[in-house]
């Protein structure tokens, strides 16, 4: 074999491996799914990361700016951090900024959870304690997540042999009940232990145990605390704020696709045809949002979507893989000058208008067969099969027919978007290897996704994709100036 | 009350069969119904424990019961008019740890709404058909049998089987089966084998009963292939890519695919719908017969024993069968044959190609030497 062959040869295995691991950090959260329980996810999940960041070091770096989600995110850097030795001297310096901007920008429960776990996995060097001391001695979020997250911050901060500066040190190593503080939260974090009122001015999770233990009224509770409360907290609270009473206060229009459609779903179905107008509304904004920024736009566009009863999910990811088939139907509904969105087990050929996809349920068998074949027979541009790989009506049967049809129906780019990590193959399940598989994280990503897609298929060069890269990293750190 | 009808075949008359969901050693085929009138309901009656069920009529009387453990009652609600039936209330749920006491396999129960209602034991039923086979024992005293076989015949007669929630897997398998809109019941096969089929009249009906299936009970050759066979073997029916002409012929192609799936389906279910069985009327409602059947107990073939809701057109509004292990279908053909033999040990052994001490071998080792004198055992044993 000659060397050239040798090198394009280990140009394909170096693109696919990181196809599989850029797959696994878009669908797998670690969590129970329909088909696999979490323990094995998070075994599945573990070996690619040392897989990848063994052989794929630079690479696996430049993953981060790729929008994966956050569990991986913390993921990488706690793996990066770990192994520093490693780093090639001339990708140090991207690298470290790789790292600083991830942990600045992960939700503040997962960065301080990575710095917890830095200390729990004994990772100690240089350059974690660094990142670990410029991240909590930031001024303006300090006493915020000292106080919030006391535990992590305390252990993250004793293991970095970060300095407890000003009030800190009384506040976490003398016993916070010693004195009166001069910093307003540590001193109402001292009083709510004695007086309700203190209480309100708490973040809300604080607040919540505090206020169990001094026997405060749930509605009262809730009512008061409702100007502490962040965008996540009211959205996850509506229910229990109606059940206590209270108005909702969520403008649905500012979250993303997947989350309108998972609140949408955990609706009873009277409760969603009486909202039916709101959400509509809420989908419209956030698509609009979400094509503005994005600048996607398609042609003649199909979506198979499945809906059978593995929709549904896990108990921890309660209807999950139909919540995101939804907002790309959604998106493409937006996007694409002619769409049809073909969902499982539904007789119209026609398919599902914009009103009857919000009163979708998780039910049914998964013949992808029958709605693969009517949209090829509408011969779109793209033809997107959004499903979690099993197709049991007849089991098989989908993916030979998109290998058919991909003969058939030359002009079709087609597409399988899967939400949900296989842990056994360390992938999305995939239908037929004729079509490409990604995973499916949120519906913004679809554009991402179809230009990966369009990368696998064609066999590009490593460079090529070391290029792509590149850009991407570029745009992810040029953010944080 | 009860009569014996002529040899017959079984059939799913009036219903469908869909495409195999396949989970470790299970492949569930479900049962598929268009429209289903709704004038025949079932739901469930949880007892959740041992049951007693006194067989004969007359009440107080120390008479025939039947043991074992019932976790739950099947309530049946018909019209005779084609209205939809109601399904009742629920009659609440008794504690665990007591023995609840059963009057009949079916028992009439108060309806409403116009519509009747009575209440059987699901397979209880069947079983207890198969155990009263010859219950009473040799009609005719030929000196070989023993005292207790001429004051108490089989008396007492017992068989063993499993849990449906003992079975490895079966749970998983039931967890992730996908039910269809339209699905009245389920034909389940572990290692490819026919384990039981469970059908009922209304698809809200099977959706309700689907986990019943974990309480029923299975024959022993099943869950020792549940754990044999933790994979079964991958079927599938091809397509051919690259011979496809165009959209209309692959359309065709995945219709055959379909076919030969029902094909596949009812190659595996031969035992069960081609072997002639014979039907025992249990109760008539209506226009619905609930029978029980069983067929020829022949050592090489599989046995299936069951019961069934026909309504007066052949459509069968509820079926569920048992698959008895080898060693059951071998107990009742000795008996069948000595019965045949009007008990006689000698013409029996004619009739099955043995000598009469070989007869009596297999006769202590299917568990039956109760019924002969022990000099007779002895010697059998010595010869």
């Amino acid at each position: 074999m000659s060397t050239r062959s040798l090198s394009r040869a280990s140009d394909r295995v170096a693109r696919e491996d990181l196809l599989l691991f850029v797959n696994a950090c878009f669908a797998c959260t670690g969590q129970r799914e329909f088909y696999g329980d979490g323990r094995g996810q998070k075994v599945s999940l573990d070996f690619l990361h040392g897989y990848i960041a063994g052989n794929y070091r630079d690479l696996y770096a430049q993953v981060l700016a790729l929008g994966v989600n956050h569990l991986n995110q913390a993921l990488i850097v706690r793996n990066l951090l770990a192994s520093g030795r490693e780093v090639r001297e001339a990708s140090r310096a991207r690298e470290n900024a790789l790292l600083t901007r991830t942990l600045h920008t992960l939700p503040s429960h997962r960065a301080m959870h990575l710095l917890e776990d830095l200390a729990k996995h004994g990772v100690n060097n240089r350059r974690a304690r660094a990142l670990t001391k410029s991240f909590l001695g930031r001024a303006e979020e300090r006493d915020f997540l000292a106080v919030k997250y006391r535990r992590s911050f305390r252990r993250a901060a004793m293991h970095a042999h970060a300095p407890f500066i000003g009030e800190l040190q009384p506040f976490f190593l003398r016993g916070w009940k010693e004195r009166r503080f001069v910093t307003p939260l540590f001193e109402s974090f001292r009083q709510a232990h004695y007086s309700d009122r203190a209480l309100y001015e708490l973040p809300y999770s604080i607040a919540e145990g505090l206020a169990q233990k001094r026997g405060v009224r749930r509605d009262v509770f809730l009512e008061r605390i409702t100007p502490r409360l962040t965008a996540h907290e009211r959205a996850r609270l509506v229910s229990t704020r109606a059940a206590a009473g209270l108005a909702t206060d969520v403008d649905w229009s500012r979250q993303s696709l997947v989350r309108i459609a998972s609140y949408l779903l955990s609706l009873p179905e009277a409760e969603r045809a009486a909202r039916e107008e709101e959400l509509s509304r809420a989908f419209t904004l956030s698509v609009r949002r979400a094509a503005r920024r994005t600048e996607a736009s398609y042609g003649r566009v199909v979506c198979v979507l499945d809906r059978s009863y593995s929709s549904q999910g896990s108990r921890e990811k309660r209807h999950r893989p139909l919540a995101a088939a939804l907002a790309v139907s959604r998106f493409f509904r937006a996007t694409a000058s002619s769409y049809t969105a073909l969902w499982t087990s539904s007789t119209a050929a026609k398919g599902l208008s914009e009103r009857e996809e919000l009163h979708v349920l998780p039910r049914g068998a998964t013949d992808l067969a029958t709605p693969i074949l009517a949209a090829l027979r509408l011969r779109p541009d793209l033809l997107v099969v959004v499903s979690d790989g099993y197709d049991n009506d007849p089991g098989g049967l989908a993916g030979q027919v998109l290998e058919a049809g991909a003969r058939l129906v030359p002009g079709c780019f087609m597409l399988h978007l899967n939400p949900v990590h296989d842990s056994e193959i360390y992938a999305p399940k995939s239908l037929t290897p004729a079509v490409p598989t990604l995973g499916l994280r949120d519906a913004e990503d679809v554009p991402t996704l179809v230009a990966l897609a369009r990368f696998a298929t064609t066999a590009g060069s490593m460079t090529d994709l070391e290029r792509d890269l590149d850009v991407r990293v570029r745009a992810f750190l040029r953010d944080a100036s | 009350m009860t009569t014996l009808d002529c040899s017959k075949n079984l059939a799913l008359r009036g219903l469908r069969l869909g495409a195999p969901q396949t989970m470790g050693a299970f492949r569930i085929v479900p049962v598929l119904r268009d429209d289903a009138p709704g004038d025949l309901r079932i739901n469930k009656q949880v007892y959740g424990g041992y049951g007693v069920v006194r067989l004969d009529g007359e009440a107080r009387s120390p008479g025939l019961t039947y043991h074992s453990y019932i976790p739950h009652g099947l309530v049946v609600s018909h019209t005779d008019d084609g209205a939809a039936a109601t399904l009742g209330a629920r009659l609440g749920h008794d504690k665990g740890r007591t023995i609840t006491l059963h009057h009949r396999m079916a028992k009439a129960l108060p309806g409403d709404e116009g519509a009747k209602r009575f209440r059987l034991l699901p397979l209880h039923l069947a079983m207890e058909g198969f155990l009263a086979l010859h219950f009473r024992g040799p009609d005719v005293l030929w000196s070989e049998y023993s005292k207790q076989a001429e004051r108490r015949g089989l008396d007492p007669r017992c068989e063993t089987s499993r849990r449906g929630a003992w079975i490895s897997g079966f749970e998983e398998a039931l967890r992730i089966f996908e039910i269809h809109d339209d699905q009245v019941g389920v034909l389940v096969f572990v290692a490819e084998a026919l384990a039981t089929v469970f059908v009922v009249s209304h698809p809200a009906d099977y959706r309700a009963l689907h986990l019943s299936l974990l309480e029923d009970f299975f024959g022993e050759l099943i869950s020792t292939y549940a754990l044999l066979y933790p994979e079964t073997l991958r079927v599938e029916s091809h397509l051919d890519a690259s011979s496809m002409i165009d959209l209309d012929h692959l359309a065709q192609e995945v219709a055959r695919v379909r076919s030969d799936w029902n094909e596949h389906t009812e190659l595996l279910t031969r035992g069960l719908f081609t072997r002639p069985v014979r039907e025992e009327r249990v109760r008539t409602a209506g226009r619905f017969v609930l029978q029980r059947f069983y067929p020829d107990f022949h050592p090489d073939e599989e046995c299936h024993i069951g019961e069934r809701i026909v309504r007066d057109d052949g459509t069968v509004e509820y079926l569920k069968t048992f698959r008895l292990s080898g060693a059951q279908v071998r107990r009742a053909h000795l008996l069948s044959k000595l019965a045949e033999a009007g008990w006689d040990l000698a013409r029996a052994a004619a009739a099955l190609a043995t000598t009469k001490s070989d007869l009596v071998k297999r006769l202590v080792n299917a568990g039956f030497g109760y019924l002969l004198k022990p000099h007779i055992l002895r010697g059998a044993d010595s010869a």
